[in-house]
């Protein structure tokens, strides 16, 4: 595909955009995936949500 | 009204008795404006031509240099709670901090302007544009400025952080400022359309800066 | 008869419904997007004026718009945690920054990258361009307050939140006089994109990764906000747990 005199521009741009996206996407995917783990694990050890501590603030968990 | 009156007093004579901190301003503003012909070479020209815009910035960033210190005196004293529940209103308050550091740090920077000017071949006719507009713009950076005080109260990285938090919001200020310089230095241009805008900035942050402080202030202190 | 704000309030209720909303989000962004890609590949012409390059037009474009929405959803989610004192106010708020940040900084390479075959520069100080430069400023000033607040989370939620709000006021004011300073200082030519008008074989690839950026945008969110809750979760199940140990040694230690 003939993009012109200016072609490496165009495919720099595409590619730096594909990149980032990806980079996003992979960090959204493993940032889950850590917070899943955490979570299964601390499950696991018996800690259970709404123990007897006070409420929690906004923002924080149900 | 006698209490807030009281209240900018106080900090004046805190500013006034720790001397250091308008020296400091007033000792980097000329540091800084000395660098610039060394860094871009003494072509008197060129520095007449980027006069304006330098001292604008220059007087910026020492402007920021004593913003830290806002609210920082009175928290370690407890008497920013005190003042949290006292009778004025914490907008009032912020308001009085924001009035104070502009009369102890940009009034100063101000009337110092003039003189860098002349390290600087400023043109003859902008010098009194340069202090009109520095004495109309400054409030904003004052009143602003104490947003990013109020926000950085808990922070460690204080001073860098309230220069990135802030700066931007001077943006419109700056631009205003120059244009105003610039109508008179190279017509055509408008210097009626830039006071107007610079004052309706200014205007704007007096209002803006000590409600949002305020805010930021309640959250920290209560 | 709740609204749709006060029922997903709940972060339970949030996690299920993005749960089931996410695949089709994304679903649909993957296939708009390649919609656009094939549209701006294969049909859309060359310029008259800039020939091919407009084809970076077709991220840069979206870029810059998804720049300015990123920090919209922070005034907005800023101004429902301050005012409303809404749960997930927070999180959304904190989920968009980076995202937002990402999107201001392809629109702000693109921008370059579009800039040097256009204008033989890889920068110009035109008002659209300095204007992303700014947001991005106060994308970098959200992310560093929060970050120096991480030890403190709620509070970090609230000062980030005033931050945002005085950004978004401050905005269209930046905005305007960064138009005006461009005015004052007349640059080289700067190319309007397409001429008087654009050609809808331009515009149609257009709109289309627009809607795609933008679908992409949503879903990232979301993804971003359901790690948030998580992450929230195991602090306070962590926090949850300390306790109790401390508890615990304080029992048998009497």
């Amino acid at each position: 595909m003939d993009l012109g005199p200016h072609a490496a521009f165009i495919w720099a741009s595409y590619a730096v955009v594909a990149l980032v996206i990806a980079l996003l996407i992979a960090w959204l995917i493993a940032d889950g995936r850590q917070q899943q783990r955490r979570l299964e694990q601390l499950e696991a050890r018996g800690v259970r949500r709404r123990s007897a501590r006070q409420p929690f603030q906004d923002g924080g968990t149900a | 009204m006698t209490s807030i009156w009281a209240l900018i007093k106080r900090d004046l004579l805190l500013a006034a008795r720790d001397g250091g901190a308008t020296g400091t301003a007033l000792g980097f503003y000329l540091i800084v404006i000395a660098l610039m012909p060394l860094g871009l070479g003494p072509d008197m020209q060129l520095l007449s031509r980027i006069a304006p815009g330098v001292l604008w910035i220059g007087l910026l960033l020492a402007a920021l240099l004593s913003l830290g210190r806002m609210f920082d005196t009175d928290q370690d004293e407890g008497v920013l709670e005190a003042l949290a529940t006292g009778p004025l209103p914490l907008e009032l308050v912020a308001a009085a901090k924001a009035l104070a550091h502009w009369i102890s740090s940009c009034v100063p920077l101000a009337i110092l302007a003039p003189v860098l000017g002349l390290l600087l071949n400023l043109d003859l006719a902008a010098y009194p544009i340069l202090v009109g507009t520095v004495l109309v713009g400054s409030p904003a950076i004052s009143f602003l400025g104490c947003v990013g005080a109020a926000l950085t109260l808990r922070s460690r990285r204080g001073g860098l952080l309230i220069a990135l938090l802030v700066l931007p919001l001077y943006i419109p200020t700056l631009i205003f400022g120059i244009s105003a310089i610039s109508a008179v230095v190279t017509p055509p241009g408008s210097l009626e359309a830039s006071l107007l805008l610079l004052s309706a900035v200014t205007i704007a942050s007096l209002v803006i800066g000590p409600i949002a402080a305020a805010a930021a202030l309640r959250a920290q202190l209560g | 008869m709740q609204t749709l704000t006060q029922r997903l309030a709940n972060p339970t209720r949030f996690m299920e419904l993005s749960r089931r909303i996410l695949p089709w989000i994304s679903g649909l962004a993957a296939l708009t997007l390649a919609s656009g890609l094939y549209l701006a590949f294969f049909v859309a012409p060359p310029d008259y004026q800039q020939g091919e390059t407009v084809k970076i037009m077709f991220i840069h474009v979206p870029a810059a718009w998804l720049s300015m929405m990123g920090y919209l959803i922070i005034a907005v989610s800023s101004f429902g945690l301050l005012v409303f004192r809404h749960p997930l106010a927070d999180v959304s708020a904190k989920a968009a920054a980076p995202i937002g940040a990402a999107f201001t900084f392809l629109a702000l390479v693109t921008g370059s990258l579009w800039g040097k075959p256009m204008w033989g520069a890889y920068w110009v100080w035109d008002a659209r361009l300095t204007s992303v430069l700014i947001l991005f400023f106060l994308y970098i000033g959200q992310i560093a307050l929060r970050s120096a607040l991480d030890e403190d989370p709620a509070l970090a939620g609230k000062l980030t939140a005033v931050l945002g709000l005085v950004g978004v006021v401050i905005l269209p004011v930046i905005r305007f006089s960064v138009d005006w300073w461009n005015t004052l200082h007349q640059p080289a030519s700067v190319l309007r994109v397409g001429g008087p008008a654009i050609h809808p074989s331009i515009l149609v690839p257009l709109l289309v990764m627009a809607v795609g950026f933008t679908l992409l945008f949503f879903a990232m969110h979301l993804k971003a906000m359901r790690n948030e809750i998580l992450r929230r979760r195991v602090r306070s199940l962590t926090m949850a747990e300390v306790e109790r140990a401390a508890r615990f040694e304080v029992r048998t230690a009497e």
